[in-house]
């Protein structure tokens, strides 16, 4: 992804092994472009009514998603599906606790998901460490590592927490508060200094898209 | 069962025989003779399934204990074998000519507990951790909260309570004053 708008970042994909650096993109990830009041307002309210979560279950919470797509609770109503992969999906579901594992797996996911997506934390361990405070492989707060639009507190949140929160996401990017992406642009560096801080064998890209 | 203690004690000096229930049973054997040992059993007692091999750490005598459990399925019989290691130099016979399957638990054991089984496949290659860089997590002089403190970010203002003062407090707040 190298036209002419983009100027190579500071960062140089040093995790990866010479001949396979130049694979990957090398600029940092740009903010939404937004378009006029009107076009905004209403592509934000269908935004709002297909939410496309990833099928990445990130910890123990994910199983509160299987009784959130099946009949009882059934998301699919409200326009909510998973998907298999990044690319296909604008809103990622942290299920959870995150190891320095899975935060490897999150970073990468979250990168290649296209634009203008959004960051669902469910669970205490995401806000402030739940039961795994003082785990040694454990991070304490997602926020730190990508930018987070809704919290649902819980441990677990039960399906109806879920929808609450989901309806929650949804009152935000109708009313254009999404910024997770452009925050995610504007502080870039600062999101990666802290993901190499807890990731110590940094080998994968700098740049996931 | 006799004739197996008495040999077992004869020939590789097994000692401190338990019958823990009916059908299990755990004895002690040096750390040296250990191989040898496991080896006899496989072959000439009948213990031929390893179910598991694992370490446990006995920081108060400076040691590790290995368990090595072994199946005697013709005869219904479950054996575990202890041994003890001293906590500053942790190195041990790798089994893993003995059992195909042992060389993973001994990389979990190199990993978690730093003892190392010089000659087994693998064993220096990470096994569940990514880029650690600590020392071995389940040791239990390893402060894992004080490591936590000082790698991971924290959100400010968590509290602790007891539950049973907090439910005290909620349900019968009479009672409080």
């Amino acid at each position: 992804m190298s036209d002419k708008h983009s100027i190579p970042g500071p960062l140089a994909n040093e995790g990866l092994p010479l001949a396979e650096r130049g694979l990957f993109c090398d600029a940092p990830p740009r903010q939404y472009q937004r378009a006029n009041k009107i076009t905004e307002a209403f592509w934000n309210w269908a935004r709002a009514q297909s939410l496309w979560i990833l099928g990445f279950g990130t910890g123990c919470g994910a199983i509160e998603l299987r009784p959130l797509m099946t009949s009882r609770f059934d998301m699919y109503r409200y326009g909510i599906q998973p998907r298999p992969t990044p690319r296909q999906s604008s809103v990622f579901v942290i299920g959870g606790y995150a190891s320095v594992k899975t935060l490897k797996r999150i970073v990468r996911s979250y990168e290649q998901m296209m634009g203008p997506k959004f960051v669902v934390a469910l669970g205490s361990c995401t806000i402030n460490g739940g039961m795994y405070w003082d785990s040694y492989n454990t991070i304490k707060r997602i926020d730190q590592y990508i930018p987070v639009d809704v919290y649902i507190a819980g441990c677990m949140p039960r399906p109806e927490a879920l929808l609450a929160g989901f309806q929650e996401l949804k009152r935000i990017i109708r009313a254009g508060r999404g910024e997770g992406q452009n925050e995610y642009a504007r502080k870039f560096e600062w999101y990666k200094a802290n993901q190499k801080q807890v990731i110590k064998d940094w080998n994968m890209p700098d740049y996931n898209w | 069962m006799k004739e197996l203690i008495t040999s077992l004690a004869n020939r590789y000096g097994v000692r401190d025989w338990k019958d823990l229930k009916a059908g299990q049973a755990a004895c002690f054997v040096d750390s040296g003779r250990l191989r040898d040992c496991l080896r006899w059993l496989r072959d000439e007692a009948g213990y031929a399934h390893l179910s598991f091999a694992t370490a446990i750490d006995q920081l108060e005598r400076g040691v590790f204990t290995l368990t090595y459990a072994l199946r005697n399925h013709e005869r219904g019989h479950s054996l575990l074998v202890h041994s003890e290691i001293d906590r500053t130099r942790p190195v041990v016979d790798s089994i893993h000519r003995l059992w195909a399957q042992a060389w993973t638990y001994q990389r979990e054991m190199k990993e978690w507990y730093g003892i190392d089984f010089p000659g087994s496949p693998r064993v220096d290659e990470e096994f569940v951790l990514e880029g650690w860089q600590g020392p071995p997590m389940m040791r239990r002089d390893f402060d894992s909260l004080a490591y936590s403190d000082a790698t991971y970010a924290e959100r400010p203002g968590r509290a602790s309570s007891d539950p049973a003062e907090h439910m005290k407090r909620e349900l019968y707040p009479e009672e409080q004053a």
